[in-house]
């Protein structure tokens, strides 16, 4: 059945891929209760079958907030807007139009077994005026609602707690466009609501609020939009390899999963600020359960087990780029150099000793991160990660990175500046980790170890993103200056 | 550190070829209570190496768990709670856990395991990489003209 789907107006890029996992998560693609297990592992195989049916209205433009979706159940709909972060609400569409005249046409049209039973005399309702892109004054709105006689509603009017809860939105021609998308015509809405959002969490988990925080920390509404597109539900075990004050898996923790997190830095997993500012307040804070498992690790030479494989349900990460945070490995500068050789520690001085590490390149650092997934995540499992771009001409540059167990299902694009942009990537595992692919990621493991340096030069996102435009003018300027001084 | 986490962890060091199951070396352990959850004890039980399990568990002392088990037994309340105690809820707060071939120690602190390597147990090669120097004379190239007016004025 075709639903009313508005968004918040904020992530653009974010909305139908939260939507299509939560989608996903709350079984939209695998109906049929008998053969549900083979429906599963077939979708596993294909997840490019787990997309959702979208239309827009007429003549929106696709960055409008209003969307229609097919989804196959109230209850489906319901679960997956409570659930969502990005969705304000969605709606049981009763009828839409550019005048009110082909509105009332519309919601007389709507089949009336869809209308009666929400408007029993039994029940309470309120209908709600919502605009978009322009204010509507009290009068108007009451004006509009006593509009609304036409519908033959015979329960009593509730404004605390109603039954059933009506909506009628506009958009209009806003004239200015300031950001926001283009309407080309009047349009309005009038729908019975499902379910809506609850962002009330964000205010909850906002990170002004939190007591230990890193200069890296991920905001709670992101966090909150990973840990959906990572279909974190009750019982599943998440991983973050670069876990930090821990705020990705506060959101994972929220939606009821187990968590761990390592970390290269051991000063931000094991002592923080003190003994009631760490990362196990930062849980204890919002009575979260406690990670199952925090360590220090590098994700260059992971410390598991041989052996061990298909554990985490997802892996869920901000990769250190090295814009703001720059990753760190094991090994000194000078000994991936090659200046010195590997040193030994004498023993008294071991215990207190702190291991060199050295710079981590992008390339490096995602190339490892695909091989711990590709080997720790289940079959179905899901990797989300953030990956940097640089924006050229306002064209992307599309090539992400690629794994032969696994397969790209959503790509979403935050831009951060002018010249860079970060874009979340959700994968699905959907091969096996085998001999030849463990081989492959060794090779090129010790490939990464030979050219060190030149991985990290040509992989130093910070020089490319904080570079000056063009040196040329400001040499000119300079000059000038000089000039007009002398 | 929950025992866990000590199932999952093995010794790194180049050239170790068995650096698992790490012995525990116990200083402090603490009970920290969890909330019993049996889906998740039977969906974590297959990848659990139980005699590694039930040797680090007895270290911790908590010598409770059956020398061997199998999946059979995950219908047994008795036993999920055995075996949840020990996965979950024994803490190594303070102590080391240590190579069992070389003997290494990777000190756990605040419940915290320390794996990072020392600088002699990374497998590093030492090939010095082209293009170092271009780099170096291409940043400086880019100063130049800045230092070159400033010095002007």
């Amino acid at each position: 059945m075709w639903y009313l789907c508005v968004f918040y107006h904020r992530l653009l890029d974010y909305r139908k891929p939260e939507v299509e996992s939560l989608a996903e998560l709350f079984g939209a693609f695998n109906l049929s209760d008998s053969d549900s297990d083979n429906r599963y592992v077939e979708n596993n195989g294909n997840p490019e079958n787990n997309s959702l049916q979208w239309r827009l209205p007429q003549h929106h433009h696709p960055d409008s907030p209003f969307h229609f979706v097919n989804l196959p159940s109230d209850d489906i709909a319901r679960k997956i807007a409570n659930r969502s972060i990005l969705v304000k609400g969605v709606y049981e569409l009763w009828g839409e139009g550019s005048t009110y005249e082909e509105l009332e046409e519309a919601i007389k049209a709507y089949p009336d077994e869809r209308k009666l039973p929400y408007l029993t005399s039994e029940s309470t309702f309120k209908i709600t005026v919502d605009s978009f892109g322009k204010v509507i004054s009290f009068e108007e709105q009451n004006d509009r609602i006593r509009g609304f006689s036409y519908i033959p509603f015979k329960g009593r009017v509730n404004l605390r707690n109603p039954d059933h809860k009506f909506w009628l939105m506009e958009t209009d021609d806003y004239g200015v466009n300031n950001g926001l998308p283009p309407v080309v015509q009047r349009r309005m809405f009038f729908g019975r609501e499902v379910g809506t959002a609850d962002r009330k969490l964000l205010p909850t988990y906002q990170l002004k609020s939190r007591t230990y925080l890193g200069p890296t920390a991920m905001d709670a509404e992101m966090a909150f939009l990973m840990a959906n597109q990572a279909l974190v539900a009750p019982g599943k075990l998440v991983y973050d390899p670069f876990v930090g004050t821990g705020s990705i898996l506060i959101g994972a923790a929220h939606f009821g999963a187990m968590t761990m997190g390592a970390d290269i830095d051991i000063r931000v997993v094991r002592d923080g600020r003190g003994p009631d500012c760490n990362v196990w307040s930062n849980f204890k804070q919002y009575g979260l359960p406690m990670p199952l498992g925090l360590l220090r690790a590098d994700n260059n030479l992971p410390p598991w087990r041989p052996g061990l494989k298909e554990v985490f349900d997802a892996i869920i990460c901000d990769p250190p780029y090295g814009v703001r945070a720059g990753g760190r490995k094991s090994g000194g500068r000078k000994l991936l150099k090659g200046v010195v050789g590997p040193y030994t520690v004498p023993d008294d001085k071991r215990t207190d000793h702190i291991p060199s590490t050295a710079p981590y390149s992008l390339v490096e650092c995602v190339h490892d991160l695909l091989d711990v997934a590709a080997k720790m995540l289940v079959m179905g499992g899901r990797l989300v990660f953030f990956y940097p771009i640089l924006r050229e001409d306002d064209t992307i540059d599309t090539n992400f990175p690629e794994h032969a167990c696994f397969k790209l299902v959503a790509s979403c694009e935050q831009i951060l500046s002018f010249r860079y942009s970060r874009v979340l990537l959700t994968m699905v595992k959907i091969g096996p980790y085998t001999e030849e692919v463990a081989e492959l990621a060794r090779i090129k493991h010790l490939e990464f170890k030979k050219n060190h340096l030149k991985w990290l030069e040509e992989g130093n996102l910070r020089s490319a993103v904080f570079s000056p435009l063009d040196t040329q003018p400001v040499g000119q300027v300079i000059l000038n200056l000089i000039r007009t001084q002398a | 550190m929950r025992l866990l986490t000590h199932n999952m962890l093995s010794s790194n060091i180049k050239g170790v070829t068995n650096g698992f199951p790490l012995r525990i070396e116990v200083q402090k352990v603490i009970e920290k209570p969890v909330d019993f959850n049996p889906d998740f004890l039977r969906h974590m039980f297959p990848m659990i190496d139980w005699n590694a399990l039930v040797e680090a568990s007895r270290t911790m002392g908590y010598p409770d768990l059956p020398d061997s088990a199998d999946a059979a037994m995950l219908d047994s309340d008795d036993f999920l709670q055995r075996f949840h105690h020990s996965l979950l809820e024994l803490h190594l707060e303070e102590g080391a856990l240590l190579c069992p071939e070389t003997g290494r120690r990777f000190p756990v602190t605040k419940g915290i395991p320390n794996m990072l390597l020392h600088e002699d147990e990374v497998e590093v090669s030492g090939a010095r990489a082209p293009g170092k120097l271009s780099g170096i004379a291409l940043f400086v190239l880019s100063l130049l003209p800045l230092h070159f007016f400033s010095h002007l004025q």
